[in-house]
């Protein structure tokens, strides 16, 4: 007993006091994996916060834009050229989306639009395996993945680059969202779709631009991952792992769906590394939904969500 | 029907419009009305007489709901506008108030209102407009910070005219600006809404169940009744008839309601009438 409580309570603290240099790196690591859930998570969010729509095809936009690139870079590209032309794509993708699947739809009940983007992602994956192919490719966007000791610790330079990428793409998301007009417009059509209407905001327009932004938030996470760990189908997974960072943050708020990464990144990297051995490892996998699940009990709107206003 | 009411050219005529919803069910048969240039017009009727629906295919919001002017027109200052996107008809002119205020929840306050002001990109303009809603509404100037989902009914009433004046319009379409709040409120809202009439020269047409408030404000009003209009008239004549205000209006001369046998027979009468 006493043994399983020092293992628990005194154990890992002392580790970390121990070796401070090893800690420092563990957090560095859940850092830059913490951001790169977050990039997923920020495709949610955006949408879901613009539209009202939970888009469980974003996990396969993140594939879908990785994929293009790729396909194009292999076909002799070069990277810059690639880049501009996954854009494209993604932002023609988006017109698409809202002139097939979005506007028949307006005015319907948050579920069938929900349901409509289970439809888009089967589609996206059995495009995207149509045109570019099924296997596992090899990204590389010219940053090294290698590592250099700064002060007794390691860093990954890749893994920094993610993260400082992330860390800007956010705050120009934040900027946008809370100071512009545009951004204004986009959280008044997320508040009450008609209401927008009627004071003259297009709704076309609007969602036109939030899907553009998703994409394009989905072909910087899907460079990420795909440098990361190759580019194949089971990119499409990570969307899983977006699931607690938005139960965490909140789904409709930006700061959010950042904070909520890095505590599950963290999180699940300490766990793993500190606690993990006490249940022969392994942690990684599961800690995020724990922590998803205690917020689902105590706090449901997430950290920053937006409270559910109820006049009565 | 006559629609003459001796005043200047309309502002808005809706000619003999029918709308049908679907594809299949109509709900409105040959509505025509006019707003005159500076008026204020009230659109009265019982509950699914069709005035919502009216106001809709004036702003173009009908078609969300998979509605559609399918005869007839609809003319501002002359030029037809029935087959405009809401957001064209905004930019032209006319901003509606939906019912049940409709307010970004979300949003503060004054974010809200800066939102009706999408479709003028001048931002130096909304500021200074910004201003104008609050010396008409200051109640909200305390207000501005909050988030508008947690102001009361009454505030939120307020928030979303002003937010219809941030936009600038020549005529603004009030849909059932009363519904929900205290008497003393709505006579609040009233006043303000028809200074706004006489020192901005908004023109108005305001769909209202409460008649007794609505023509006391009004110069003008037509009664609706299963999607026909049945009646037209001076505010003040319209008010005066006995049998209008029994038979459409739901008000007797003693206030009170009388007992199905009498509503039966006036409805009788009623057809005599109209």
């Amino acid at each position: 007993m006493t043994e399983i409580l020092y293992g628990v309570f005194v154990g890992p603290f002392r580790d970390m006091a121990g070796s401070p240099a090893f800690l420092v790196e563990v957090l560095l690591g859940g850092v830059a994996t913490g951001l790169m859930y977050s990039l997923v998570a920020l495709g949610f969010v955006l949408i879901f916060k613009a539209s009202g729509v939970f888009n469980f095809a974003q996990g396969v936009m993140v594939l879908f834009a990785a994929l293009t690139l790729v396909g194009l870079m292999e076909r002799g590209v070069p990277v810059a050229v690639a880049l501009v032309m996954t854009m494209a794509v993604m932002v023609g993708l988006a017109f698409l989306i809202e002139r097939v699947v979005l506007r028949p739809l307006v005015n319907q009940e948050a579920i069938i639009l929900f349901m409509a983007t289970i439809g888009l992602n089967f589609f996206l994956e059995g495009f995207g395996e149509m045109v570019w192919g099924a296997n596992v490719k090899k990204l590389d966007v010219g940053i090294p993945d290698r590592s250099f000791i700064v002060a007794g610790v390691q860093i990954n330079q890749l893994e920094m680059s993610a993260a400082a990428t992330a860390a800007v793409l956010v705050a120009i998301l934040a900027v946008f969202f809370q100071r512009t007009r545009i951004g204004r417009a986009l959280r008044a059509v997320a508040d009450d779709h008609e209401a927008a209407l009627s004071i003259g905001i297009p709704l076309k327009t609007i969602w036109l631009i939030v899907w553009s932004v998703a994409g394009l938030v989905a072909i910087v996470a899907g460079i990420m991952w795909g440098a990361k760990s190759g580019v194949q189908f089971s990119l499409s997974l990570v969307a899983l792992k977006a699931l607690p960072v938005l139960i965490l943050g909140g789904f409709t708020s930006v700061p959010g769906a950042i904070v909520g990464g890095l505590i599950v990144g963290v999180g699940e990297k300490l766990g793993e590394v500190y606690w993990g051995p006490l249940v022969g490892g392994a942690i990684e996998n599961w800690f995020a939904y724990v922590i998803a699940l205690v917020f689902l009990l105590f706090r449901p709107q997430g950290l920053f969500g937006e409270r559910i206003i109820e006049r009565v | 029907m006559s629609a003459g009411n001796g005043m200047s050219r309309p502002i808005l005529s809706v000619n003999n419009i029918e709308v049908i919803y679907d594809h299949v069910i109509l709900v409105l048969r040959g509505v025509s009305l006019r707003v005159p240039e500076g008026g204020i017009v009230a659109l009265l009727g019982a509950n699914g007489a069709g005035k919502s629906t009216t106001l809709k295919a004036i702003s173009g919001l009908l078609r969300t709901e998979r509605g559609d002017v399918t005869k007839g027109s609809v003319e501002l200052l002359g030029e037809p506008i029935h087959r405009k996107d809401p957001g064209e008809v905004v930019r032209r002119g006319i901003v509606q108030v939906m019912e049940g205020r409709h307010v970004f929840e979300h949003l503060t306050v004054e974010e809200n209102l800066l939102t009706g002001a999408y479709t003028r990109c001048e931002n130096a303009a909304a500021r200074k407009d910004l201003d104008l809603v609050y010396t008409y509404f200051p109640r909200l100037v305390e207000r501005r910070g909050f988030k508008a989902g947690y102001i009361s009914g009454g505030e939120q009433q307020m928030l979303a005219i002003g937010r219809a004046l941030m936009a600038r319009p020549k005529l603004m379409l009030l849909d059932e600006p009363s519904m929900g709040l205290a008497p003393m409120l709505v006579q609040e809202i009233f006043e303000i809404v028809s200074r706004l009439n006489r020192e901005e020269g908004v023109s108005l047409l305001l769909a209202e169940q409460n008649a007794t408030i609505a023509l006391r404000f009004a110069q003008y009003g037509y009664v609706m009744e299963s999607g026909r209009i049945v009646l037209d008239g001076d505010a003040k004549t319209i008010s005066e008839n006995e049998d209008i205000k029994e038979f459409y209006l739901g008000l007797t001369g003693v206030g009170q309601r009388k007992s199905y046998r009498d509503v039966k027979h006036y409805r009788r009468r009623k057809r005599w009438l109209s």
